[in-house]
């Protein structure tokens, strides 16, 4: 291992995962396909002694604990690294906390960060799999992947579904994954929110756009509802909260339009009574606790094609 | 500059002088004595008291062009002389083929005062390799409060002010700074840029931004700085000059400002008219620079902006960055590209692309330069400085940073195959650098 100083790049090791851009609808599948075959109850240990390290610089719930019970439960070990607590906080750099990390013996590392291509940069200075956790606003393979799962588990394909992702796609890394993720897998995809959560030329990436949600919901057969982050009507994106729910806001009114087995998703953490109405979120439409439970299986598939290096 | 040898006495036989100035692109030989330009004819006799004292220098093939100016460089020093010093710079600069260079004010401390002007002229009278003027600031400490003291700055030396780097945000104090300028006759050059539009922007808004989630900066965050500073220049009839303009509705802004006869004029960098945001897709950070990276169309426009007359200038705002600023996430590191061993290849590549002819393309870095800064190079005249480019314009090459003089390595051309190259510069009669 060496410091880089020119900036030449290279590939990143086998059996990272950093987009789901760069993967290919038959990879998507063969994933999904490996998932359904995973059960952490029953996991071979496959990844015995192999050093996972899970590096986060933003805080996580689902990600980070269905990551580690993946990877436990195939008999690796893990190491939690977090931005607070550790150099990174002294002001470590990305790069340096990656050699320090491969240094330590890490066979796979597994990053969330704030910074979009953040995992690129550590796959290209690596020659261990780096698997993206999360990147910036720019994609969440991971999530992508177990909302696939989950939507497969309720229909029988997932070409020719229709699926409305509501609210701040500008900011959303999931929706960016799912998008991706499910266009390739021949499901139309609409992106409704407010003209100032809609990044501009999304139609680019094989969306349709809609600001109006009423017009959206009949049509859906997958409701994808995303996080509003309450700063957003402090950096001029919104009026308000309130003015937001009214018009966004997914709530068991609103889903007297929706097809009678519409499924409707949350990668969470849920604003309740924002984006959300409790009584959808627990209510017979909701598959948002299948959506967690899956996220296990879908990492179990990823970390066992690292054990397939 | 060095003062310490002494220029040498030497006659170019048979290169294509090529001097926008005059108009003129013939073969003829070259004579310089005692640092100036004696004589330039078709065949010039040296009596034989003469030959043995002057080097005699076949110029067969290659072109002879007044020194280059480039308006437009970081420089570094004082305050970041890890990036790049005076020193550094200017051996990057004459290595490039460039003989006079204007230097921006966002040093540290910044140029804002003589004593910082009167540090930078030493260091480049000292160790610099090339002219250096140095620009200073519009407004004290680039803060955008309290305009500078532009008469001590005048009388220190600096030809331009400019906050480069930071736009004037506040629309009254640009009034000032441009009706102020005018009792000393400076130029006044604007970073046009709406900080609130460019709001922590990463890259060029559209969709490759909205593609990799990063924060875009809209072309309107530049055109309304450059529609404001036109009619400012208008109002108020001070020198202004736009820098390293990037977007299609500035070209189409500037063009309809110069048909109504104010007094703008504009410039851009060799990297607005040769990549394209899509670069960014890599997460390179040596693509990261502001203003961004455009797309394909803005690109021609630029092309066309220049060809037209409406660009006058290219520069390179060569803004060296180490690895420590630039070896990170992409929206952490800094933005900026190193150009001024990278500049003239590409600039060549235009003419051989059509878009200028050989004396539109030198005079976009040497007459243009020289008229708008108001300094006395920038042709080849007999009785001048003798600054003067060598270029041989068929030699084929890939970049290699490597091999720059530079103290940083943030270039996005490197491993590009260009053709054409300085291969002697001379300074005032001294030859600065050659290729061996």
């Amino acid at each position: 291992m060496h410091r880089l100083n020119s900036y030449a790049m290279n590939k990143p090791a086998r059996g990272s995962l950093l987009s789901i851009e760069q993967l290919e609808d038959k990879e998507i599948l063969g994933l999904l396909k490996l998932a359904r075959r995973m059960n952490p109850l029953k996991a071979r240990p496959l990844l015995r002694n192999k050093r996972i390290m899970l590096l986060f610089y933003e805080a996580s719930t689902r990600t980070r604990s269905s990551f580690e019970i993946a990877a436990k439960s195939m008999g690796a070990i893990t190491t939690l690294v977090e931005s607070s607590g550790s150099s990174i906080e002294k002001g470590e750099s990305l790069l340096d906390t990656a050699y320090t990390l491969r240094a330590v013996g890490a066979d796979a590392i597994v990053i969330r960060h704030p910074a979009a291509g953040a995992p690129h940069l550590m796959a290209k200075h690596l020659d261990i799999p780096v698997i993206n956790a999360g990147d910036g606003m720019h994609e969440h393979p991971s999530q992508a992947l177990l909302d696939m799962l989950t939507i497969l588990d309720n229909r029988s394909r997932l070409d020719g579904l229709n699926v409305v992702i509501v609210g701040d796609i500008f900011h959303s890394r999931v929706a960016r994954s799912n998008i991706w993720g499910l266009t390739k897998m021949g499901a139309t995809v609409v992106v409704c929110g407010p003209a100032t959560l809609i990044p501009p030329n999304i139609d680019a990436m094989g969306v349709q756009v809609s600001n109006h949600l009423e017009q959206c919901i009949p049509d859906a057969d997958v409701i994808m509802v995303l996080r509003l982050q309450k700063e957003r009507q402090h950096q001029m994106l919104l009026p308000s909260l309130r003015e937001y729910a009214t018009l966004y806001g997914i709530n068991s009114e609103r889903l007297k339009q929706a097809k009678k087995d519409v499924l409707i998703m949350h990668p969470g953490p849920m604003n309740r009574g924002v984006e959300i109405s409790p009584e959808v979120a627990d209510g017979p439409y909701s598959v948002i606790l299948d959506q967690v439970t899956n996220g296990v299986a879908v990492r179990m598939a990823l970390l066992y094609l690292l054990a397939q290096r | 500059m060095k003062t310490n040898d002494n220029s040498a006495d030497l006659v170019l036989r048979n290169g294509r002088v090529i001097d926008p100035a005059r108009g003129l692109d013939a073969v003829v030989d070259v004579l310089v004595e005692n640092g100036i330009i004696a004589e330039m004819s078709a065949k010039i006799e040296l009596g034989p008291e003469k030959s043995p004292q002057f080097e005699q220098i076949d110029a067969s093939g290659k072109w002879i062009v007044p020194g280059l100016i480039d308006m437009h460089v970081h420089l570094r020093e004082p305050g970041e002389e890890y990036k790049e010093t005076i020193c550094s710079g200017t051996q990057a600069a004459v290595a490039g083929g460039f003989t006079s260079v204007a230097c921006m004010p966002n040093t540290h401390p910044v140029n804002d005062c003589a004593a910082v002007t009167q540090y930078i002229l030493d260091k480049a009278r000292d160790e610099g390799s090339c002219r250096v003027f140095p620009v200073g600031a519009i407004s004290k400490g680039l803060e955008g409060k309290i305009i500078s003291e532009y008469g001590e700055l005048r009388a220190a030396g600096v030809v331009s002010v400019s906050d480069d780097g930071r736009p004037v945000m506040n629309s009254l104090l640009m009034r000032r700074a441009l009706e102020y300028a005018k009792t000393f006759d400076l130029l006044v050059i604007s970073h046009c840029e709406d900080l609130d539009l460019s709001c922590a922007g990463l890259m060029n808004e559209g969709p490759v931004s909205t593609r990799l989630g990063m924060r875009g900066i809209p072309r309107a965050a530049e055109e309304i700085m450059v529609a404001r500073d036109i009619l400012l220049a208008e109002l108020t009839g001070g020198r202004l000059h736009l820098a390293h303009i990037s977007t299609a509705g500035s070209v189409a802004l500037i063009r309809e400002a110069k048909k109504r006869g104010i007094p703008v004029s504009a410039e851009t960098a060799p990297h607005y008219f040769t990549l394209n945001e899509e670069l960014v897709s890599t997460f390179d950070p040596v693509y990261k620079v502001n203003p961004p990276l455009r797309r394909p169309e803005d690109i021609e426009a630029i092309k066309a902006g220049l060809g037209d007359g409406t660009i006058d200038v290219i520069a390179s705002d060569h803004a060296p960055h180490s690895a420590v600023e630039k070896e990170l996430e992409f929206e952490y590191a800094a933005n900026g590209i190193i150009g001024l061993e990278s500049s003239l290849p590409l600039i060549l590549r235009l003419i051989r692309e059509g878009v200028l002819t050989p004396l539109e393309a030198v005079a976009k870095v040497s007459r243009n330069p020289a008229r708008i800064l108001a300094i006395p190079f920038g042709t080849l005249g007999k009785g001048m400085a003798a600054d003067l480019t060598l270029i041989d314009p068929e030699v084929k090459y890939s970049i290699d940073v490597n091999r720059f003089k530079s103290k940083s390595r943030n270039c996005p051309f490197a491993g590009i195959e260009v053709q054409g190259k300085a291969v002697m510069t001379l300074v005032g009669g001294r030859v600065v650098f050659s290729a061996s």
